[in-house]
């Protein structure tokens, strides 16, 4: 660990998470970024100290449950407009560079 | 092999089972199979930035219908999630599904006589078509790929097993038990050769059913029950192998490989962290109502496993024919919709008709129930003129082939082709006359001759009589005629 605190991260975690994520950090930005996610880290721990046990998990802000739509087909967009915004198309499908690296 | 060690398998299945909905899970593109590339995509469906998903009324009731079915728990509430991870298919770059709070808990389902546990089955949606370009289509040695995004959004519902499962036999009575209850309650067409049904196993060994459950691995890409049973009796194979060599055993997803007889592995899988789930914030949890789920109950038809036995019990069939029967879709609402019309036919017959002459009509013309010229009000027609005699099960399959082909009714096209069994003694008895004069020398030999060879002579002369009544002759009569001439 980089740091003394149990719960902040390291900068391979930074790094692979940004990897994840498809983000390029700079070396300046992934310090920047370990210290500052090491911040929100603690503040979490923090608020796992606190007896919550009665505090339901919130999912969404809003009090609602149940918003739904009837099972009835609306127009779909008009394909040849969509794929003029495609970078590549063939066949009428958006052609995509390989997706795996050779074995 | 040298087996020293009795392995013991312990496997689970993920079964994807897409909803027959009208549309996709959140939003209004139309959920259809096969239609021509790019054409049912929508903002929502295509990940565009301020769209919106709403979450699709028939979904929940579909899984509502599941939960009865299989006696799941169904949580007060149900929370949908973003599972994050780059790939052309999921144009948002995430894939929404249910993660730590899914729509249903704990199932049960039973398979020829053993309770297998059912974990959950959660809502997600499914991703986009790709097809690999170059490099044999491979993905691996592909130089491009092409994405339709048709299926992108469409509902599935993921079934996951407890590891209850031992063997691969089992695992196909698993899948076709849940195949049946999903096409009964009308929720998915369930056709694993269109992938609107699929399964991957997890398999582990262990040598004894005390020890913990070994390493588990991941097999995917069977696209039948024969597959499945296949890939799972390979991969408990290749364990074995393994283990007895004191190899270690890798957790990690390998692929069947139809062709080849034999698994792969894939690209190491991302670990559950890295897919980084959290709450969908565009989306509510969905809380299902007591009205809602007393009014799935009232809907709820009748199960398979009870309708295989109320039907056992009521026409007095086999087992395997009343599997036939649940397993074909609309194949028992035919056969009990004929078996209605009767007119003094035998329930009997109607099965026969059915899973004989109708389903390898079916297999053959790819034709479904729906889409056939004869109705059950015809096969029951048939049925009548096999019950009263007028037809031997020979001539029932000529007069089934031509009204099948056009509609005419089987009354019809005995009468146009003069093809009713002949019961008259008289006339089969000039007929046997002729036949015994015109063979003198075999019913010599029948005298003469030992059982063996009366029985081939016998034989003989009856192919003879048949023949001669051009295959109409009432067969247990021309017997009977045919014996009295022979005394």
């Amino acid at each position: 660990m980089a740091d003394e605190n149990p719960t902040a991260i390291t900068r391979a975690e930074v790094e692979h998470v940004a990897g994840l994520a498809r983000l390029g950090l700079s070396a300046d930005e992934v310090d920047r970024l370990t210290h500052e996610l090491a911040g929100i880290l603690i503040h979490a721990r923090d608020m796992g100290e606190l007896d919550l046990s009665g505090v339901e998990p919130t999912s969404h802000p809003l009090p609602l449950v149940n918003v739904v739509r009837p099972d009835e087909i609306s127009p779909s967009l008009d394909r040849d407009e969509v794929l003029a915004a495609a970078p590549a198309v063939q066949d009428n499908q958006f052609r995509v560079p390989r997706i795996l690296e050779a074995p | 092999m040298s087996t020293k060690t009795q392995w013991m398998p312990v496997i689970g299945l993920e079964v994807h089972c897409e909803l027959a909905t009208n549309t996709k899970l959140f939003c209004s593109c139309a959920n259809a199979f096969g239609a021509p590339p790019n054409t049912n995509i929508c903002p929502v469906c295509l990940g565009l930035p301020g769209s919106l998903p709403v979450l699709n009324a028939r979904a929940v009731e579909f899984s509502l219908r599941l939960a009865e079915a299989l006696n799941f728990t169904v949580p007060d509430k149900s929370v949908f999630a973003r599972k994050n991870y780059f790939y052309p298919d999921m144009p948002k770059d995430y894939q929404v599904t249910q993660f730590e709070l899914p729509i249903l808990q704990a199932g049960v389902i039973d398979v020829d006589g053993v309770t297998i546990g059912i974990e959950r089955a959660h809502l997600e949606e499914d991703t986009g078509k790709s097809s690999h370009m170059g490099g044999g289509g491979r993905i691996h040695d592909a130089e491009y790929s092409l994405v339709d995004y048709n299926r992108a959004g469409v509902p599935l519902l993921e079934i996951v097993s407890r590891p209850d499962i031992r063997s691969a036999e089992q695992a196909r009575g698993y899948v076709s038990e849940l195949r049946a209850v999903l096409l009964a309650i009308g929720v998915s067409d369930v056709k694993m050769e269109e992938g609107s049904m699929r399964v991957d196993a997890n398999i582990s060994l262990r040598a004894s059913e005390a020890d913990e459950f070994g390493t588990k691995v991941e097999i995917k890409n069977m696209n039948s029950l024969r597959s499945l049973g296949r890939a799972i009796d390979h991969e408990i194979d290749r364990q074995a192998e393994a283990l007895e060599t004191g190899e270690t055993i890798i957790q990690e997803t390998r692929h069947w490989d139809e062709n080849e007889n034999r698994t792969s592995g894939m690209r190491s899988k991302e670990g559950s962290s890295d897919y980084r789930y959290f709450p969908e914030p565009d989306l509510v949890p969905v809380a299902p109502t007591a009205e809602q789920r007393a009014a799935v109950r009232d809907s709820l038809p009748e199960l398979p496993a009870r309708r295989r036995e109320r039907l056992i019990e009521a026409w007095g069939i086999t087992l395997p024919d009343a599997r036939i029967l649940v397993d074909v879709p609309g194949l028992a609402d035919y056969a009990e919709a004929a078996v209605a019309a009767l007119a003094g036919g035998a329930a009997r017959d109607v099965v026969n008709l059915c899973t004989g002459d109708l389903l390898a009509y079916l297999n053959e013309t790819g034709r479904t129930l729906a889409a056939i010229a004869l109705d059950p009000a015809g096969l029951a027609d048939l049925a009548d003129l096999i019950g009263d005699g007028t037809l031997s099960r020979s001539l029932a399959q000529e007069v089934f082939a031509a009204c099948v082909a056009d509609g005419s009714s089987p009354r019809a096209v005995v009468a146009e082709k003069g093809l009713a069994q002949v019961s008259d003694t008289g006339e089969l008895g000039t007929i046997l006359d002729a036949v015994i004069a015109a063979n003198a020398d075999a019913v010599a030999q029948y005298h003469a001759g030992d059982d063996k060879e009366r029985k081939k002579k016998r034989g003989f002369l009856m192919g003879e009589a048949m023949k001669a009544s051009k295959g109409q002759g009432n067969p247990q009569l021309l017997n009977q005629l045919l014996d009295e001439r022979l005394v």
